[in-house]
């Protein structure tokens, strides 16, 4: 009889999963960008090496690109955000 | 020089860890256990702190001398039912004043609502319309006024000598104009790039200064202007309005019939038009909240690691100084990335702006795509 109070308390109230759904969703946002970012960061370095001129040309690019990716997480980490405070 | 730095670091490293023991040896160490604390005083909230720095208020508050609050008391300028209601905020606290903050959960909480003479208020009332100076409305004048100042006198200088080789603040801002005007703007737009000049130099230059003013800790940097989503919001609507409003003929043709796009992604259920349409308004959608997530988080890292030296201080006072050390060191380095994020922020908004305005009155010469 207990347990099936826990359980139907668990099915109705669903918050503290939401808050855990809201950590998951941040960290898997936070791996997307890592591995968006450190592909141009690693790809930036490669092609500095193969032209040492270009490096403010490629600089530039690289930070450009990677503002670019971050405001795409950090539109995700805004919906976790949402989840955990409203 | 390379072991002068290596002492350094084995000196700060040897510190934080001795004020750190000292948390161990001493007896005071159980958390929970007030030590020291007068009674009524309330145990540190880190969460609070950091929402109360980052959001609107009422008051902007300077620093906290001993029990006294030191805090500008902010102009509330309300319109009730068409009469324009003005009052200092510091009135907002005092019992029995006609308006005050709801605290009572419900539709209208921290918002201003209108106290009955008996004391209660309306829930179903409708609110009064507010208007007041709070501290981001204070900084953006702020802001403005720097602008203006700094603008008008280097547009002066050039007026007057055109000539003349530049000197002190024009050669700094020559630099960055330039740079805005033939990397970004010219590149992006094209030949009309003049007409839209004057709006995404200023865009560029706000949001620069707004963000700078945000790092600085005291009076009267230090208010979250460009964190606050309600202007990045503005902004984003000015962008979007310029980029309607410059749309050329093509523009409006590609939306709905995009060339070289397949009949069957058009026709039946015209999905390619409704990709476009949803991209015309997220992408002033994402310019918003890019802005807004940056600006806001890196905030809140450097007060999360401020938060940490109290936290630690309050479980016992010799952790709280050893944590000052790491706090410190981490929160120069996220100064220094905030000075980083400052310029970039700025930077991506008016490229991003210059490129869609660019692409809204761009001129195509339409190719006919013959089936292979």
């Amino acid at each position: 009889m207990s347990m099936l109070t826990v359980i139907m308390d668990a099915a109705v109230n669903m918050a503290p999963f939401a808050k855990m759904g809201a950590g998951i969703g941040a960290g898997i946002a936070a791996i997307g960008a890592g591995i968006g970012i450190g592909r141009i960061g690693g790809s930036a370095m490669e092609s500095i090496a193969r032209q040492p001129e270009a490096l403010s040309d490629i600089r530039s690019n690289m930070l450009v690109a990677a503002a670019l990716i971050e405001g795409v997480a950090f539109f995700a980490i805004v919906i976790c955000l949402l989840i955990l405070f409203i | 020089m390379k072991t002068f730095n290596h002492h350094i670091l084995r000196a700060l490293f040897f510190l934080a860890l001795l004020f750190y023991s000292s948390a161990l040896l001493a007896e005071d160490s159980i958390p929970g256990k007030e030590s020291g604390k007068k009674k009524g005083e309330e145990s540190f909230n880190a969460g609070k702190m950091i929402i109360e720095h980052i959001t609107d208020a009422h008051e902007w508050h300077i620093m906290t001398i001993g029990k006294t609050e030191v805090t500008i008391p902010l102009p509330i300028i309300l319109i009730d039912n068409g009469k324009i209601v003005t009052f200092s905020s510091s009135h907002l606290g005092q019992e029995g004043y006609q308006y005050k903050i709801e605290t009572e959960n419900g539709p209208n909480k921290n918002k201003i609502v209108k106290v009955l003479p008996n004391g209660t208020t309306d829930i179903n009332a409708k609110l009064p319309l507010d208007f007041s100076i709070t501290k981001n409305t204070l900084s953006l004048f702020f802001s403005l006024i720097l602008l203006c100042v700094i603008f008008i006198s280097v547009a002066r200088k050039y007026t007057r000598n055109p000539n003349r080789a530049p000197k002190g603040l024009q050669s700094v801002l020559e630099v960055l104009i330039l740079f805005v005007r033939d990397d970004v703007i010219k590149p992006s737009i094209g030949k009309k790039y003049e007409r839209y000049l004057p709006y995404l130099l200023t865009l560029f230059f706000f949001i620069f200064f707004s963000n700078l003013l945000g790092i600085i800790p005291f009076f009267p940097g230090g208010a979250n202007l460009t964190g606050n989503i309600a202007i990045t919001l503005v902004l984003a609507v000015f962008t979007f309005v310029i980029t309607t409003f410059s749309g050329n003929k093509s523009y409006w043709v590609h939306l709905v019939n995009a060339p070289g796009v397949p009949w069957w992604l058009k026709l039946p259920i015209p999905l390619m038009p409704i990709v476009e349409i949803i991209s015309v308004f997220t992408k002033p959608f994402i310019l918003m909240v890019r802005l807004f997530a940056n600006i806001s988080a890196g905030h809140i890292i450097i007060l999360g690691f401020i938060a940490l030296i109290f936290v630690f201080g309050n479980i016992n006072i010799g952790a709280g100084y050893g944590a000052s050390v790491i706090s410190v060191a981490f929160s120069v380095f996220m100064g220094l990335l905030e000075l980083l994020v400052a310029f970039l922020q700025a930077y991506v908004f008016t490229l991003l702006s210059s490129l869609y305005f660019g692409m809204a009155g761009e001129e195509h010469e339409h190719h006919e795509e013959k089936a292979h």
